[in-house]
């Protein structure tokens, strides 16, 4: 058994304190330590963006980050992004737009296409489909997912 | 964009069937609460590893795990020799074949097999534990292709496989597993008839399914020796039945339970893990969860042939194809079942040919043992049909669109298998395509070709179950046994809220594990919304007669009285005159507590009648004459679905089917150095298409109704892969003038054919 670390981070707006090993990544940690399982293990290599977060307003592949590197970081995962009483622009365009049929890589997908829309309201679909290359989808052949981001732009335009 | 880029040409409306509801299961899984296969923690769960084979071909010696003896750190560690004797008369090389692959006795036959398994509290101790085991091995000659297996290899795989048949050229019977023949006419009178004739040979490599969600399989083995097994799957019964054979135990002492499933293409039917964990979990007492790494997922499990094709077809002048022959040597992996049958059915079946011979072989190599992956074997014998098909409308000076629909299959015609093609849209797909704008406009930029391709499946049908309870408050709850791969809960609800004129969001949808529905056979062959829809729409109008009849009996009059219409259950004739002798379905369902208890309406289907699918595509393609780089610029898919439930979802088949024929066309592939050892096995070496890599894809919906499903669906999941790799190599040779009978076709065989073309 590994001796544990003490991190203090503040995760989805909670301060959250865990203790993990070094050996262990964000992932491991938000999966295992803290329940939070929306965030996916695809590859473990920071190839399929199925485990995108952000930590500090940037996307990060959380496979790729070490627990103990999210001491006095701020982390949104998956389980973040909506309100309390409503989906956000990304989520609420996804479903009306079909643009998930599995939904594995949908977590990693909506986190970092509301990054980019936070920047970027008005990214063209070259810019989302560049912006979102870090994610792969296998079911969908992103046709519906580059819509969606689009039409979740456009809500976000309009505030 | 001056055209529509989905396009939905319906003939029959309903009132649900054919909307765009939101999926019941969308939420959870936009705001990432659902839970898969990986998902799930319970109390005392601890982790297992695998040790694999790092050689692809060896003799197991020994296994020595004493050094994991009283390790504080390891709960448990299995071997082959945890697996239950064989019983006499269980001796049959299947059952060997099953049990090798999740847990190898004498030999390995692929790198990554596994031989030996640990389960620890940390699933990094597991891991670390792996390095102790000692694995002594004689190391065999490996073989990685079919071909070579055949025709240049005489190394033997399996002793046991005794091949009784000899083979004209092929040098070494030994590895063939089985052999296929379709035969129509005389072939040789046939091609004594033609004017023109094609013959090519192309070789394609093993390519993965590539589902995001990597295998995974806990399971607990409880003390009153009931086995309960979580995972995401897309048969939970299948996996039932195999892992009980696997651990002869009874199917009634496995209970699966289907957690939401992160993509299968066909790879999440067999079980791999699953009877480890089991054994781990019988050892320890405590339930284990295994889950594949990236690299244990593309090495050990079920990729999709590599294949070698050998196709010849002949037409005459005025464009009728007379004669067709092919030999198709697939790779079924390890262990005998790749899917060349239903690529030898499918090789021609598109076309009506008057005279064919069509001979598969099932080839044994030293890789995983295939799995089926989207229209198994399909693809790799349309890309050998429809190049040909293109260089022989070439050389008769035929448009090559008007060359298919004048040679294409059509109700009547003798599929090569055998059975005659009920009614299927060849002719109006066709005709949607010569109709499209895509096909219209014209293509004159340098390096930039347009090809197009057709394909069929015959899709799948198979058992399937389906309950409905209604809720005092008018909604129904729908319980099935189909794992929703694609958002076939709201495919399958929404049949039943047709028949009971309900909508879709009445419906409540929930996927149970075998002890709790019925036998339902897996989600693959795109079969769910077909027989699961078709469980539901029979499960409806059994509530629907339970229902009338509680009417009837409420109301105090005999049942042929009571007419459901609308939503709304009325009595006698004169009902306009007597408002008291409406009902709503809600109004009813309130009552249903005081007037006999509650009501469940129930169906099992055999699923028969699945309808063909067919489809073709348009490509447009850019070669870049210098790197080799091919980009697709432009891609449409015109697919006869039969009748689309749910139009969005049906798009994404057909574009999420289009995009994996493009990466298998591009980019995918084992790479294999000379010891069998896949080079490749992550995912950026496994290169899959990213967004950026992809334009939109455009949609063509064609309902050609299915005659035998209530709504006329056919399958639509799987016909979409099967085109692109042959559209995009014919639009590689409108771009720059060169054949490509080799996948994939990335920048290496592009810039390999040109320089050859120079020469």
């Amino acid at each position: 058994m590994a001796d544990k670390i003490h991190v203090q981070s503040n995760i989805n707006g909670y301060d959250v304190d865990f203790l993990c090993e070094s050996r262990q990544s964000l992932l491991e940690v938000l999966r295992d330590v803290l329940n939070l399982t929306g965030s996916k293990e695809g590859c473990n290599d920071g190839n399929c963006g199925a485990c995108t977060v952000t930590m500090d307003g940037r996307i990060v592949e959380s496979c790729c980050i070490l627990g103990v590197e999210a001491e006095g970081k701020e982390i949104i995962t998956i389980e973040g992004v909506a309100s309390a009483d409503s989906l956000h622009p990304v989520q609420q365009a996804f479903l009306e737009e079909a643009a998930l049929q599995c939904g594995i890589c949908t977590p990693g997908f909506i986190v970092s296409a509301k990054n980019l829309l936070e920047r970027e309201p008005d990214a063209d679909e070259e810019r989302i489909r560049f912006w979102l290359a870090g994610n792969l989808c296998r079911c969908t052949g992103y046709d519906k997912i580059v819509r969606a981001v689009l039409k979740a732009g456009e809500v976000m335009r309009k505030g | 964009m001056n055209y529509e880029s989905n396009i939905v040409l319906s003939e029959n409306q309903y009132k649900v069937v054919g909307t765009r509801p939101v999926r019941h299961d969308g939420v959870d899984k936009v705001t990432g609460r659902a839970l898969y296969g990986a998902d799930i923690h319970m109390p005392q769960l601890i982790y297992g590893k695998i040790l694999r084979s790092p050689h692809a071909h060896a003799r197991i010696l020994s296994i020595n795990v004493d050094k994991l003896i009283d390790n504080p750190l390891i709960e448990a560690v299995v071997t082959c020799s945890d697996l239950p004797e064989m019983e006499p008369g269980q001796e049959n090389a299947s059952l060997k074949y099953l049990r090798d692959n999740v847990i190898a006795s004498d030999k390995v036959l692929y790198k990554g097999q596994p031989v030996a398994a640990v389960a620890a509290k940390s699933s990094h101790d597991a891991e670390e534990a792996l390095t102790l085991i000692e694995v002594e091995y004689e190391i065999l000659n490996p073989v990685t292709t079919a071909y070579e297996s055949i025709y240049e290899n005489t190394t033997v795989i399996h002793e046991d496989l005794n091949t009784t048949e000899t083979y004209a050229s092929i040098r070494n019977p030994r590895n063939i597993a089985s052999h296929i023949q379709h035969s129509i006419g005389d072939v040789y009178k046939g091609f004594e008839e033609c004017d023109v004739t094609v013959e090519k040979e192309f070789h394609t490599k093993t390519v993965h399914q590539g589902y995001i969600e990597p295998h995974n399989a806990t399971a607990f083995w409880n003390k009153d020796g009931r086995l309960t097994i979580w995972r995401s799957t897309q048969g939970p019964f299948e996996v039932r039945e195999t892992t009980a054979r696997i651990l002869n135990i009874d199917v009634s002492s496995i209970k699966v339970v289907p957690l939401e499933i992160g993509g299968g293409f066909g790879g999440k039917f067999d079980p791999y893990g699953d009877p480890v964990a089991a054994l781990l979990s019988k050892k320890s007492g405590k339930p284990v969860k295994i889950v594949m790494s990236r690299s244990e997922d593309l090495e050990s499990t079920g990729p999709t042939p590599g294949s070698y094709i050998k196709i010849r077809i002949g037409a005459n002048t005025d464009g009728r194809i007379l004669a067709a022959e092919a030999l198709l040597a697939y790779e079924a992996g390890a262990y005998p079942g790749s899917p060349v049958d239903s690529g030898a059915l499918c090789i021609f079946a598109a076309y009506d040919i008057p005279n064919l011979e069509i001979n598969g072989y099932d080839v044994v190599v030293n890789k995983p043992k295939t799995a089926a992956y989207r229209a198994p074997g399909a693809t790799n014998a349309a890309f050998a049909t429809e190049t040909v098909i293109d260089e022989i409308a070439e050389k008769l000076n035929i448009d090559s669109l008007d060359l298919r629909i004048k040679n294409a299959a059509k109700e009547g015609t003798r599929r090569p298998d055998g059975p005659i093609h009920p009614k299927i849209g060849s002719l109006e797909v066709l005709k949607a395509m010569k109709e499209h704008h895509h096909f219209n406009t014209p293509i004159n930029k340098p390096n930039e070709g347009r090809g197009i391709a057709i394909g069929y499946w015959m899709n799948g049908g198979g058992p399937a179950s389906c309950t409905l309870q209604v809720n005092y408050d008018g909604t129904i709850n729908l319980n099935e046994g189909s794992p929703d791969i694609g958002g076939t809960r709201t495919s399958v609800a929404m049949q039943a809220a047709e028949v009971l004129g309900l909508q879709a969001e009445d419906i409540f949808p929930s996927v149970l594990d075998t002890d709790a529905i019925g036998y339902t056979s897996g989600t693959g062959g795109s079969s769910v919304t077909f027989k699961t829809g078709r469980a539901a729409y029979d499960a409806a109008l059994d509530l629907k007669r339970k229902l009338m009849s509680r009417a009837a009996r409420i109301w105090d009059v005999d049942i042929t009285l009571v007419a459901y219409q609308n939503g709304e259950f009325i009595a006698g004739i004169d009902h306009a005159s007597n408002p008291e002798q409406h009902m709503t379905f809600r109004e009813l369902a309130e009552q249903l507590e005081d007037t006999g208890g509650p009501i469940t309406g129930s169906a099992n289907t055999n699923g028969e009648g699945e309808g063909g699918a067919f489809a073709g595509c348009i490509v447009d393609a850019k070669v870049d004459p210098e790197t080799g780089k091919v980009d697709i610029t432009r891609f449409t898919i015109i697919q006869d679905v039969g009748k689309a439930i749910h139009p969005s979802y049906v798009e994404g088949q057909m574009q999420g089917g289009s995009v994996q024929g493009i990466g298998w066309a591009m980019n995918e592939e084992y790479i294999m150095d000379n010891k069998g050892h896949m080079m490749n096995s992550n995912l950026l070496d496994y290169r899959m298409p990213t967004s950026l890599d992809i334009p939109m894809i455009d949609t063509v919906i064609v309902e050609v109704p299915n005659p035998r499903h209530p709504y006329g669906v056919r399958g639509v999941g799987e016909v979409s892969i099967i085109m692109p790799p042959a559209a995009i190599a014919n639009a590689i040779y409108q771009a720059v003038g060169i054949r490509l009978n080799n996948l994939p076709m990335n920048p290496e065989t592009v810039m390999k054919g040109i320089w050859s073309s120079q020469e």
